[in-house]
C-alpha cells in the first residue's frame, strides 16, 4: 500500500471501546478504520431504506438461484416432454405450466437467471472500465484530449442505443455474446461523463496538487488517486443503469436477436409465448415478471446505493 | 457574469448577437455527430460483416448479381474512398435498395416513417400533459400519497420490458374485454375506402371528415400510445419531481414567499418556469426514446411504422434497410438534441447571454 | 416612540430529525418600534431563523411557538395562511442574503419588481411599470429602464441587491427584515448598499431588524443590539454603549475585532463556556 502502510488493524486501545464505537470513531488511528467506519456508515443509511433492502434480497436472490440452478429447477431447462407435456397450465407438477416444447416454464426461469446474470455482469465489466479510463484521462488530460474524447463520447450519446445495438447485432449475427458487446459499445458515454465530472471536481485540489508535487507521474495520478474517487458514483450509476440493460437484452433476445434456442433467455420466452398468448397467457407471462423482478430489484438497490453513497442527492 | 456599465451595447442587441455564435457551433456540433453516426453505420455495414456484398444483397443472390453489386457499390476501392462515397449517397438521401421490398430503402421509410412519428408524438403528449402536473404536486406534496404513487409507476416503469406489457395490454384489452381495436393502424375493411394522404392517419381522417374512419383509428391508437405514455409518464413525473424539489429548496423561493405571492403562484410561475429549463431536455428524451423503442413496440403492435420495417429487415438480413432506418433514427435523434438545446437557451437568459 | 410594531415573547422555533429535536431558537423576547435592532450571533445562533418566523417562512417541517407574536397589535399565531401572506411584502418584507441565489434566474427584474406590487394592490401594467421604474431610481439605479429589462444574472451583485430591496419596499412595507443583505458583496459595495437601506427606512419611517454576523456594521448601524448565541438572547444593548457589553460573549466578540496599527499576536480566539448556551 502507501509508504506509511497501517495495514493491520491496531488491536482496540481501549478494552472499553465497543466494535461500534471503534467504527464511528472520529478519530480513526488508520486507514483501514477510516475505510471500515465510512462503509459502517454508508451501511446504516442504506439498510434505514426498507426499499433498498427488497432490493438488495431480489439481487441475492437472483445470484443465489444462478448458482444453485441445478439444485433448484425441478426439471430440464432444454428438453421437454413433447408428447403429454405440451403448453400445460400452472400446476402442482408444472408450478408454472409448460411451453409449447414441453419444457417447464419454472426450470427455464431458473436456468434463465444465469443468462440475465451472465449479460449483466458482463456489460458492466466491459462498459464501465471503458468509461472511467475515458472519462478520467479526459477530465484530468483536458485541453484537446479532452476536447476529442468528449466530442467522440457526445457522439455516442446522441445516437439511438437500442437500434445501434440492433444494427450492430444484425452485423455480428446473433447471439448473446454479440448482445453483450453491443449493450457495451452503446452503453458507456455515460460513465465515461460521469467519470470526466469528478474527475474535473478533484484534479486541482491541494492533495493531487500534493500528490503532483511528489512527482507522482500523471499515470499513476489517475490510476491511484482520481479513479478510486469516480469509484461510487460510478458504481450508484452502473447499478441504476443494470435494469436498463436486462431491458435492452430482453429487448434483443424477444428480436430473436439475443440468446438463440434452445437457451432459456427470459426475453425470448416472451417471444416464443406470444404465438399462445390468447389461450396459454402463463407462456409470456411469467418470464415478463421475472424480468420486471431483477429489473425492479437493482432499480431499488441503485436508488438506495445512491441516497447512501451520495446523500446530497438523495430523493431526487 | 458580466456586470452592467453604460458603455456595454443594448442588451438585446448583445443577445442576439451571441445568438448567431451559438447557432454556428451548434451547427459544427450537428455536422460532427451526423459524420459520426454515418462512420459508424458504415463501419457496422462495410467493415464488420465478412463480406457485405453478401450483407446487402443476401445470401441467396445468385453469383453474378453478388459481382455486379460489389461493381456498383464500389466495394473494390479503397475503404476511405468507399466512406466519401458511403457520405455523398447517404447525404442525398440514398441509403440504396431494400432486398425484401426491392424499393429504395428511402422510399419505404417515408412511407412507414408517418406511423412511428404519429404514434410517439401521441406518447410523449400524454406523457407530458399528465407526467408534469404529477411530478410537481409529488414534489409540494413531498412524501404524500400522490408522491408515493408517482414513485410506483416511475419504478414499474423503469423496469417493466415494453413489449410484454403491450402484450399482456393486448390480451386484456383487445382479446378479452374488446375495448380497442387489435394490432395494425386500422380495421382491414377501411383499406378500401380510406385513402392516406399525409401518412398520418388520424390527420387524414378528419382532412377527409371520415369519422367512421377516424373512429377505429383511434380505438387501433388507443392502447399503444398509452402504453407509450405510460413510459413517458413514468420518467416525465419522476425528472420533473426531482427537478422542483431542487428549485423549491432555492433561495428565491423564499423570496418569493416573502414578497407575498400564493403557493400556486410560487409552483407554477417561479419554481415550475425554472425547473422548465432541464424538463424540455428531459421531453426531448423521452420522445427519442420512444422512438427508438419503436422497434419493440411496433413489433408487438403490428404496426406497421419504421421500428417494424427494420425488425422486418433485420429478420431477412436485409442490411440495407437495417442500417438505412437507423441512419433515419439517428437523424432524428440529432435533430431532437438540436432542437432541445436550442429551446433550453430561449428558455434560460443565463445561456442567451453567453 | 410610538406604539410597538412587533412585539415578541419567548419565541421558540424547534425542527424534529432523525436523531432528536434541534432547538434554533429558544426564548427569544423583544420588542421593535419604529427603530432600527440589530440580532448578531454567530452562524447557527438562531438570528436568520428568528427573522424568518416572524415573517412565516420558517421550513415546513420547523414548529414556531411563542408566548406572543404580533404585529401591530395583530396576533400572527393565529392569524391564517391567506392573511399572513397578505402582510408579506405588503406591511413586513425581507432582503435576503446574495441576490444571486434570491430573485428569479428567470425572470426579468423589472417583471419581479411589478410582481410584487400587483400582488398587493390593483395596479395597472402601465402604472406598475411606472413605479418600478421610480423605485429603481429610488435605489439609485442609473438607468432604471435598461435595468428593468435585464435579467438577474446580467447584473452584478451590487446592482443585484438594489434590485432585490427595489422589489421588497415597493409595495411600502412598515417593518423590513435584513438578513445579512450586504455579507454576499464587495466591501466598497457593501457601503452603498447599507447608505440606500439607511435613508429608505430612514425617509419611509420604517421598522428595521438587521441580522448580521458582524457586531461592527450592526453596532454603526443600528440603534440596539441584541446578540444571540445558541438560539438565545445573551445579551441586549444600545448600539452606543456597546463598548460596555457585560456579558463574556459579546466581549469576546468586540475582542475578535482588528484595529489598525495594533499587533495581534496570537490572534485572540473565543473561549467558549458551556453555560452561555443554557
Amino acid at each position: 500500500m502507501s509508504v506509511m502502510g497501517n495495514t493491520t488493524p491496531p488491536p482496540l486501545a481501549e478494552p472499553q471501546l465497543s466494535r461500534r464505537e471503534w467504527l464511528l470513531s472520529d478519530r480513526p488511528t488508520s486507514r483501514t478504520q477510516a475505510k471500515l467506519g465510512r462503509a459502517y456508515v454508508a451501511w446504516r443509511r442504506f439498510a434505514e431504506n426498507r426499499l433498498a433492502l427488497i432490493g438488495l434480497i431480489i439481487i441475492l436472490a437472483l445470484v443465489l438461484v444462478a448458482i444453485s440452478a441445478d439444485l433448484l429447477a425441478p426439471y430440464s431447462p432444454t428438453i421437454g416432454n413433447l408428447a403429454t407435456a405440451r403448453l400445460l397450465p400452472p400446476s402442482w407438477e408444472h408450478w408454472l405450466g409448460t411451453d409449447d416444447q414441453g419444457r417447464d416454464i419454472l426450470s427455464r426461469l431458473i436456468y434463465g437467471s444465469r443468462l440475465t446474470l451472465y449479460v449483466v455482469v458482463l456489460v458492466a465489466i466491459i462498459a464501465a472500465p471503458i468509461g472511467l479510463l475515458i472519462g478520467t484521462v479526459s477530465g484530468y488530460a483536458g485541453g484537446w484530449v479532452d476536447a476529442v474524447l468528449m466530442r467522440i463520447t457526445d457522439i455516442f450519446l446522441a445516437f439511438p442505443k437500442l437500434v445501434l445495438a440492433l444494427a450492430l447485432v444484425a452485423a455480428l449475427g446473433p447471439g448473446i455474446e454479440n448482445a453483450v458487446i453491443a449493450i457495451a459499445v452503446t452503453s458507456w458515454p455515460p460513465y465515461a461523463r460521469i467519470a470526466r465530472a469528478e474527475t474535473m471536481q478533484v484534479r486541482n485540489s491541494d492533495y493531487i496538487s500534493a500528490v503532483r508535487l511528489m512527482g507522482a507521474s500523471p499515470i499513476r495520478i489517475v490510476l491511484r488517486h482520481i479513479m478510486p474517487l469516480c469509484m461510487s458514483s460510478l458504481i450508484v450509476r452502473v447499478t441504476l443503469d443494470m435494469a436498463g440493460i436486462i431491458l435492452t437484452a430482453a429487448g434483443l433476445g424477444f428480436l430473436g436477436l439475443g440468446a438463440q434456442p434452445p437457451l432459456p433467455e427470459w426475453g425470448a420466452m416472451i417471444a416464443s409465448g406470444r404465438r399462445f398468448i390468447l389461450d396459454q397467457w402463463w407462456v409470456a407471462a411469467a418470464p415478463g415478471v421475472a424480468i420486471l423482478l431483477v429489473s425492479l430489484g437493482f432499480n431499488l438497490l441503485g436508488d438506495g446505493l445512491r441516497d447512501a453513497l451520495d446523500p446530497r442527492s438523495s430523493g431526487q | 457574469m458580466s456586470v452592467v456599465s453604460d458603455t456595454q451595447p443594448a442588451p438585446r442587441r448583445r443577445r442576439a448577437r451571441s445568438l448567431v455564435k451559438s447557432l454556428l457551433g451548434f451547427l459544427v456540433v450537428v455536422i460532427v455527430t451526423y459524420l459520426g453516426l454515418l462512420a459508424v453505420t458504415f463501419f457496422i455495414g462495410r467493415v464488420i460483416p465478412i463480406d457485405p456484398v453478401l450483407a446487402v444483397v443476401g445470401d441467396r443472390a445468385p453469383a453474378n448479381v453478388v459481382e455486379r453489386t460489389r461493381q456498383e457499390l464500389g466495394f473494390n476501392e479503397p475503404l476511405t474512398t468507399q466512406f466519401v462515397i458511403y457520405v455523398q449517397k447517404a447525404l442525398s438521401g440514398d441509403f440504396g435498395r431494400s432486398v425484401l421490398t426491392t424499393n429504395p430503402v428511402m422510399t419505404d421509410i417515408k412511407r412507414v416513417f408517418p406511423a412511428t412519428i404519429e404514434l410517439a408524438t401521441l406518447g410523449t403528449l400524454i406523457g407530458a400533459i399528465l407526467g408534469i402536473p404529477l411530478g410537481v404536486l409529488a414534489a409540494v406534496r413531498r412524501g404524500g400519497w400522490l408522491d408515493q404513487i408517482v414513485r410506483i409507476i416511475g419504478l414499474i416503469g423503469y423496469s417493466v420490458p415494453i413489449f410484454w406489457l403491450g402484450l399482456l395490454a393486448l390480451l386484456i384489452f383487445y382479446a378479452r374485454l374488446q375495448w380497442v381495436g387489435g394490432p395494425g393502424r386500422i380495421d382491414v375493411v377501411y383499406e378500401y375506402t380510406f385513402t392516406p394522404i399525409t401518412g398520418f392517419y388520424l390527420l387524414d381522417s378528419i382532412i377527409q371528415r371520415d369519422w367512421s374512419a377516424f373512429g377505429n383509428i383511434i380505438s387501433h391508437l388507443a392502447l399503444p400510445s398509452l402504453l407509450l405514455g405510460y413510459f413517458s409518464l413514468a420518467y416525465i413525473s419522476r425528472m420533473t419531481r426531482s427537478f422542483m424539489l431542487n428549485e423549491l429548496s432555492q433561495e428565491y423561493i423564499v423570496a418569493a414567499r416573502a414578497k407575498g405571492l400564493s403557493e400556486r403562484r410560487i409552483i407554477w410561475r417561479h419554481a415550475l418556469r425554472n425547473a422548465a429549463v432541464p424538463l424540455v431536455t428531459v421531453i426531448a428524451l423521452s420522445y427519442a426514446g420512444l422512438l427508438e423503442g419503436s422497434v419493440l413496440t411496433e413489433t408487438v403492435f403490428a404496426w406497421p411504422g419504421l421500428g417494424l420495417y427494420i425488425t422486418n429487415s433485420l429478420q431477412n438480413a436485409d442490411m440495407n434497410a437495417v442500417l438505412g432506418g437507423t441512419i433515419v433514427i439517428g437523424s432524428v435523434f440529432i435533430a431532437i438534441n438540436l432542437l432541445s438545446d436550442l429551446l433550453y437557451r430561449l428558455l434560460d437568459p443565463r445561456t442567451r447571454a453567453r | 416612540m410610538s406604539a410597538p410594531l412587533l412585539e415578541v415573547q419567548n419565541l421558540a422555533v424547534r425542527f424534529p430529525t432523525r436523531t432528536g429535536r434541534v432547538d434554533a431558537v429558544r426564548g427569544v423576547s423583544f420588542t421593535l418600534g419604529r427603530e432600527r435592532l440589530g440580532i448578531v450571533g454567530e452562524s447557527g445562533s438562531g438570528k436568520s431563523q428568528t427573522g424568518r418566523a416572524i415573517l412565516g417562512l420558517t421550513a415546513p417541517s420547523a414548529q414556531v411557538t411563542a408566548d406572543r407574536l404580533r404585529f401591530d397589535g395583530q396576533d400572527l399565531l393565529t392569524m391564517g395562511d391567506a392573511e399572513r401572506r397578505r402582510l408579506r411584502g405588503k406591511r413586513i418584507a425581507m432582503v435576503l442574503q446574495d441576490p444571486k441565489y434570491s430573485l428569479d434566474p428567470v425572470m426579468s427584474i423589472g417583471r419581479q419588481i411589478m410582481e410584487t406590487l400587483r400582488t398587493h394592490e390593483r395596479v395597472s401594467r402601465s402604472e406598475a411599470r411606472e413605479r418600478a421604474l421610480a423605485m429603481l431610481e429610488a435605489v439609485q439605479i442609473r438607468d432604471p429602464k435598461r435595468v428593468f429589462e435585464l435579467y438577474p444574472h446580467e447584473v452584478s451583485g451590487g446592482m443585484g441587491q438594489r434590485a432585490m430591496i427595489a422589489m421588497m419596499l415597493i409595495a411600502g412595507p412598515e417593518l423590513l427584515i435584513a438578513d445579512e443583505p450586504t455579507s454576499a458583496l464587495d466591501v466598497t459595495v457593501q457601503l452603498e448598499i447599507l447608505a440606500i437601506l439607511d435613508s429608505l427606512v430612514r425617509h419611509k419611517g420604517m421598522g428595521l431588524i438587521f441580522v448580521s454576523h458582524d457586531l461592527r456594521l450592526v453596532s454603526s448601524f443600528c440603534d440596539r443590539v441584541l446578540v444571540m448565541y445558541a438560539g438565545r438572547v445573551v445579551e441586549e444593548i444600545a448600539a452606543r454603549d456597546l463598548s460596555q457589553a457585560q456579558h463574556p460573549y459579546t466581549r469576546g466578540l468586540l475582542n475578535c475585532m482588528p484595529e489598525i496599527g495594533a499587533s495581534r499576536h496570537p490572534l485572540p480566539v473565543l473561549e467558549r463556556q458551556a453555560e452561555w448556551a443554557r
